[in-house]
């Protein structure tokens, strides 16, 4: 007993000491607290994105984006910037993992994340309440920046569903003038949410639409469903699922005559070279919704050549470019509100970072240009359309 | 004993009006379909897609099945790693040959050699990923209780896909396609997509193959041995540790054939390919009756079918949105449905009396 | 008797070794692991991965062998290395001749290059490889060389000291609130332990382990033998009351994160808690228990949800009781269908009605009803006297009871009349039948009280996550809690605690590698089932019963390598 008695004073001693070596300290008058990075500390960020299972090449996409966006920033203030990865599976219950352990580290300054809407319901409010900020690369379903149901941290680079189903649903009714429609999604949030949206903005437009089907993501024989579908006779398909599901169907409406010369479309979750090789020549024509990457912007064309020399590989879905946005935006926002104290150390306070993401505005990012609203959504709201000609995608509207 | 009838009684009743419950569903919606003309108007061409389809589809569930038959009928153990057999050959092959070869242009100029070099090696790797799964995985595990070998074939189908999604990434692959084999086939007027056909035809080949191989050849006489009494088959002088071995080996050559096949319809393998028509292959044995080879040949063509052709023609009849995001519901529901009516399955013999 | 080293065994086994570490490299864990040190700026974690297969190959060529002499177990540990080694080697070379490798395997990257080559040319940082892993494999043999006395304690020693800079972020969870952040810094580096920490650790627990072999053993012993048995049983009481305090403060010790991996742990004790009625006691197969903690969750969901789809909007703790209860209804529904089927027709048929459930919940045609792929959404948070719970150290409060009610009406049930019904159908369906046991009954009650323990889960998991989709509910889940209760020990329940503590809270704990998270569970379960087939904690029964099959059946020796 007088033993441990001994040890526990001298470790209170010891701590006592070695806590009154500290530098001088900077006041922090925020009201959500701050965050001190030491000298020669690292600037913590966090993501949260899917990086197992089966929908993995989005959130690792996004990370990869991530990544380069902290390489391209270099150091913020001095302080390299360090990334804490983290796995929110696609699911709720791995959003609200995630997010639990994001902000139980309180050195974390900010997160991107989450990759699947049905994460970010509950890791925005978690994040939100311990008063980080959160900027999701992928995030589309509307409940998420919804003015009811908003979380004060959370924002996003991706494009409400909202916007992109509508400007397909414009596209297809005005540009290409079809009046029939037919839309299949896979059973996700985001393809459902589009696919939902996409129907009820083609029926006000006055179009019809002859075929809502869902089908599994895995699956493999999709030439019933396309039968079904070519038997309602559609002039139109949107299908905006996933790339594995989405070539899947690319390649078999190929092979189904009834399907001759109807328009076959998708959205940004294909929109990425891996999918124009595994579609191949049966993409040709296609079209896609989603942020016009094709503009001249050097910066993408860094992001791209780091991207393909760091992992390998083309980019495995399209969502690395907002991640890279998101990104920028917290490292710009840090660096903006950060204090720097004599021996450089920072003090970042929480609502005052919050205030500067939600206050971007213009931003010029590898996405167009981002302004985020009162309720989060940052995305450019410029959606183009964009056709498949020679294996590339080419902007063609507006 | 009264009281027991009683309840027997009762419980069967329940029995009778779900399994009535279902055909009547089944009926009415057909019926409503091809008479009343609810939903979609098919011509027949559409209906022999649907059932073409259907048909390759359950070929290849049918070639995957066999490996859990085989398996089945010797080890009594579901090997559920046997999905990742059939991902493990098909993404090799894919990644070090047909991509290759078809990018040289050797596959387009000799279709056949370059399919048979793809083929004999997808066979390889599956082969060897699994005598090395048995190896390690199983065997130790032979007197181990039942459930034990299920938790470690779990075990190897998580290590499988994540091991191969390291080697290979977890981007999709596409499977070269073949010149030769685009187009539709025509005979007696119905067109029939090449692939499809290709696949139908090579599948019913092998299954014919396999069940010779079984049935007539003396390694064959060594597995139903092995399956009818390990003990007894080791004191007659088979070395049984070689001969489940074999079991597995050829479970897995076919598996690694099927997903050539895979392959050439759906052109495009990923590590995830093997979890889902795994589990619908076991599914498709067991509807056929586990342990017996054109019991597995059976049940996987009637899932295929049922599967493609279900959604437009009894959903669509009872007016159901959606149709083929059900097919699953449909597939569990008739194996519940047959199982209750034929616990054995379609024609499995009384494994459970006998074995269980 | 003193063996001889075996040459052909001992390049066969470092060739195996080296296959190993090949395969790690080539897989991309090497590459990925390294981003994370053990300790700071000395060792990082993807090091570890790489040269523990030569210290382990050179450990074990010597001990199979019984090599004891210093001469030719040095040598042999040697060869073994840099056996170990020339598998890395021809993939350096095979990076030299085909540089383009990477469009085939594609985390053959130039980082890994790199690490492998100890950031030199192929050949030169080959030839490096080998002379290191040759030198470990001979270390390794040290180890086993040197006396028992120095060589145990010394492995215990450099093992705990590396897991504890593998989960030093854990630590650093735990203690960052305690301690000042200056002493935090001297212990902890950005990404592990400090060095000197991991000296001062090997240092600590090696002499402390020698110190217990030598005399603390004996002290204690010789002080539990002093004491009455009247003491003892204060004693045990007394650690049985600590343990129970711990248990209750354990939410403050751990913090926010924690304590939400603590509280997944729980429900899935909860779950596996139920299946093991069903699975465990009754022996009845069951792969699709995620159908009724889909149902219990979707059931509070749509009863509470203050969103569009919510009916009735009723408090938490009045949908719990009807969730519970529409689980159980759906248990006894199922099993209706599946009393007559055994085994693994049973496994499909449960698989099955899980599979249909997700499906019946992600589709349009209930979209109405439950929200299809959008979910339920708006859950409240329960209250309990104007008390909301909403951290998940309050969570952690309401999953506690929940455990403490099934771990009572489990053991209890097993105790009664029912539980040995349950056992003896377990054993032999048929004999049970015909000693009077009323199969309907017994069997439909197994799946309808399973049912609702996982129908608890599910409430709790929505209130806890305050929305639901169908994507949570998937096979993976039915396939963890299985393995969870066999890994723990079929029928036993300290094995379900303990085998949701090691599938799901470990995989937890090193959410960082959660690429490869399930890579490992996959290699952990075949592990585990390998060494130890009756589970980590086995019932007594299960115990007896396997010790009896072991005796009949005269033991099998493998012969392995």
């Amino acid at each position: 007993m007088k033993r441990t008695l001994l040890f526990v004073l001298l470790t209170a001693l010891l701590a006592m000491l070695l806590g009154a070596c500290g530098g001088q300290q900077l006041e922090c008058d925020d009201p959500l607290g701050c965050v001190e990075v030491a000298p020669g500390d690292p600037i913590v960020i966090a993501s949260a994105l899917v990086i197992t299972g089966p929908n993995e090449q989005l959130g690792l996409d996004s990370q990869y984006g991530v990544e380069i966006a902290i390489d391209f920033k270099g150091e913020v203030l001095g302080h390299e910037v360090q990334l804490q990865p983290e796995d929110d599976g696609c699911s709720a219950e791995g959003g609200q993992t995630s997010a639990q352990k994001i902000v139980s580290n309180p050195q974390i300054v900010g997160v991107i994340g989450t990759s699947c809407s049905g994460a970010g319901v509950p890791a925005s409010k978690i994040i939100s309440d311990a008063g980080y900020t959160m900027i999701s690369p992928s995030n589309t379903a509307p409940v998420l920046t919804d003015a009811a149901t908003h979380e004060a941290g959370y924002l996003r680079t991706a494009h409400n569903d909202k916007v992109q189903g509508a400007a397909m649903a414009d596209y297809a009714y005005n540009v290409l003038g079809v009046r029939k429609a037919a839309a299949i999604h896979d059973g996700d949030p985001y393809t459902e949410g589009l696919a939902s949206v996409f129907r009820d903005s083609f029926t006000e437009l006055g179009g019809e639409i002859v075929a809502f089907e869902g089908e599994a993501p895995d699956a493999t024989n999709v030439e019933p469903l396309l039968t079904t579908v070519a038997a309602a006779g559609p002039e139109f398909v949107y299908y905006p699922v996933f790339i594995p599901l989405g070539s899947l169907i690319t390649k078999t409406a190929k092979e189904i005559d009834a399907l001759d010369g109807v328009y076959l479309a998708a959205a940004d979750g294909v929109q990425s070279p891996d999918f124009l090789e595994a579609a191949g020549s049966a993409a040709e024509g296609m079209y896609v919704s989603g942020p016009d990457l094709n503009f001249a912007n050097e910066t993408y064309d860094r992001l791209l050549t780091s991207y393909q020399e760091k992992y390998g590989t083309e980019p495995l879905s399209v969502f690395h470019a907002h991640a890279f946005d998101a990104t920028t935006i917290l490292l710009n926002a840090i660096e903006e509100v950060a204090q720097q104290g004599d021996d450089g150390t920072l003090l970042i306070g929480r609502q005052a970072l919050r205030d500067a993401v939600f206050a971007t505005s213009g931003y010029q990012g590898v996405t167009g240009s981002l302004t985020c609203d009162a309720n989060g959504d940052c995305a450019d709201p410029k959606i183009s359309v964009s056709q498949v000609q020679n294996g590339e995608f080419v902007a063609i509207w507006p | 004993m009264a009281q027991r009838f009683k309840d027997v009684d009762w419980i069967g009743l329940f029995l009778w009006l779900f399994r009535a419950a279902i055909i009547v569903l089944v009926l009415w919606g057909t019926v409503a379909k091809i008479f009343f003309g609810a939903g979609n108007a098919y011509s027949a061409s559409d209906w022999i897609d649907f059932f073409v389809s259907g048909l390759s589809q359950g070929s290849l569930y049918a070639l995957i099945a066999l490996g859990y038959t085989l398996v089945y009928g010797v080890l009594f153990m579901i090997n559920f790693a046997h999905g990742e057999f059939f991902m493990s050959g098909t993404m090799t092959a894919t990644v070090f040959i047909a991509l290759p070869l078809s990018a040289s242009g050797f596959l387009d100029r000799n279709p056949i050699i370059g399919m048979l070099i793809i083929l004999v090696v997808a066979m390889s790797i599956s082969v060897g990923v699994a005598l090395l799964t048995e190896r390690i995985a199983y065997r130790p595990l032979r007197r181990a209780p039942r459930l034990v070998p299920l938790i470690t074939a779990i075990g190897a189908s998580f290590f499988w896909q994540y091991f191969f999604r390291g080697l290979y990434g977890s981007s999709l692959i596409p499977f070269p396609e073949l010149q030769a084999l685009q187009g539709k086939f025509s005979f007696w007027g119905v067109d029939i997509l090449k692939t499809r056909a290709v696949v139908i035809v090579s599948s019913v080949i092998m299954l014919i193959g396999l069940y010779f191989f079984v049935m007539r050849t003396k390694t064959g006489k060594a597995i139903r041995a092995v399956a009818e009494d390990k003990d007894v088959a080791a004191l007659m002088g088979i070395d049984v540790d070689r001969t489940i071995a074999i079991t597995f080996a050829t479970g897995a050559a076919m598996a690694g054939a099927a997903g050539i096949l895979y392959g050439l319809v759906f052109r495009q393998v990923h590590f995830f390919m093997g979890f889902v028509p795994g589990i619908k292959a076991f599914t498709a044995a067991v509807l056929g009756g586990i342990g017996s080879i054109p019991g597995a040949a059976l049940g996987g063509l009637f899932l295929g079918v049922i599967e493609a052709v279900g959604p437009p023609l009894f959903l669509e009849g009872l007016g159901i949105p959606g149709g083929h995001q059900l097919k699953d519901v449909i597939a569990f529901t008739m194996l519940v449905l047959v199982l209750i009516f034929r616990p054995q399955g379609i024609i499995g013999e009384r494994l459970a009396e006998k074995k269980a | 008797m003193m063996a001889q080293l075996d040459v052909r065994n001992t390049i066969r086994m470092g060739l195996l070794a080296g296959v190993v570490a090949v395969s790690l490299s080539m897989i991309g864990m090497v590459e990925a692991f390294d981003q994370r040190d053990v300790i700071t700026d000395v060792f990082s974690l993807g090091q570890l991965l790489l040269f523990t297969a030569p210290a382990i190959v050179g450990y074990m060529v010597v001990q199979r062998g019984k090599v004891k002499a210093y001469g030719p177990a040095l040598f042999g540990g040697l060869i073994a290395g840099v056996f170990a080694a020339l598998p890395i080697f021809a993939l350096l070379i095979l990076t030299l001749i085909f540089p383009n490798i990477r469009a085939q395997l594609v985390n053959v990257s130039p980082t890994l290059i790199g690490i492998l080559a100890f950031g030199n040319g192929q050949v030169v940082g080959g030839l490096l490889m080998t002379a290191v892993m040759g030198i470990l494999g001979l270390l390794g043999a040290a180890i086993y060389v040197i006396p028992d006395r120095i060589g145990n304690p010394l492995i215990l020693g450099l093992g705990w000291t590396l897991l504890v800079g593998v989960l030093s972020e854990v630590l650093l969870n735990i203690l960052r609130p305690l301690l000042p952040r200056a002493v935090l810094r001297f212990l902890f580096g950005t990404k592990g332990i400090t060095f000197a920490t991991a000296v001062i650790l090997l240092i600590l627990i090696t002499t402390g382990i020698v110190w217990w072999q030598e005399k603390g053993r004996e002290q204690a012993k010789a002080r539990r033998e002093a004491m009455s048995s009247g003491q003892q049983k204060t004693r045990r009481q007394v650690s049985l009351g600590m343990g129970l305090i711990l248990l209750f403060v354990l939410p403050l010790i751990l913090g926010t994160y924690l304590t939400e991996v603590v509280d997944n742990v729980g429900l899935y004790i909860l779950m596996g808690l139920g299946l093991n009625i069903v699975v465990g006691f009754a022996g009845l197969l069951d792969l699709g228990y995620v159908a009724f903690f889909a149902i219990g969750a979707y059931t509070v969901g749509v009863l509470t949800s203050q969103g569009g789809l919510g009916v009735g909007h009723l408090s938490f703790w009045v949908a719990l009781p009807i969730a519970v209860a529409t689980s159980t209804m759906a248990g006894m529904l199922l099993g209706v269908p599946v009393l007559r089927m055994r085994g693994d027709y049973l496994a499909i048929v449960t698989l099955g009605f899980g599979e249909i459930i997700r499906v019946l919940a992600t589709s349009d045609l209930l979209k109405p009803v439950i929200g299809g792929a959008q979910g339920v959404l708006q859950i409240p948070k329960p209250e309990i006297f104007g008390f909301t719970v909403i951290q998940p150290q309050h969570f952690y409060y309401v999953i506690l009871a929940g455990v403490f009610l099934a771990i009572f009406l489990s053991s209890r049930l097993r105790d009664a009349r029912l539980g040995r019904q349950w056992m003896a159908l377990r054993e032999d369906e048929d004999v049970a039948e015909a000693m009077g046991i009323h199969l309907v009954k017994t069997k439909l009650l197994a799946f309808g009280i399973g049912a609702a323990f996982s129908g608890l889960a599910g409430a709790i998991f929505a209130a806890r996550l305050s929305s639901i989709f169908p994507h949570s509910f998937n096979l993976l889940i039915s396939i963890n809690v299985l393995s969870l209760i066999i890994v723990g020990g079929m029928g036993s329940l300290p094995g379900v605690v303990v085998g949701a503590l090691v599938l799901v809270g470990l995989p937890e704990l090193l959410r960082e590698f959660a690429e490869y998270r399930l890579l490992l569970y996959g290699a952990l379960l075949i592990a585990m089932m390998v060494t130890k087939p009756e589970g980590l904690w086995p019932s007594p029964v299960r115990r007896r019963e396997l010790r009896a099959a072991e005796e009949e059946t005269a033991p099998q020796i493998e012969q392995v390598g």
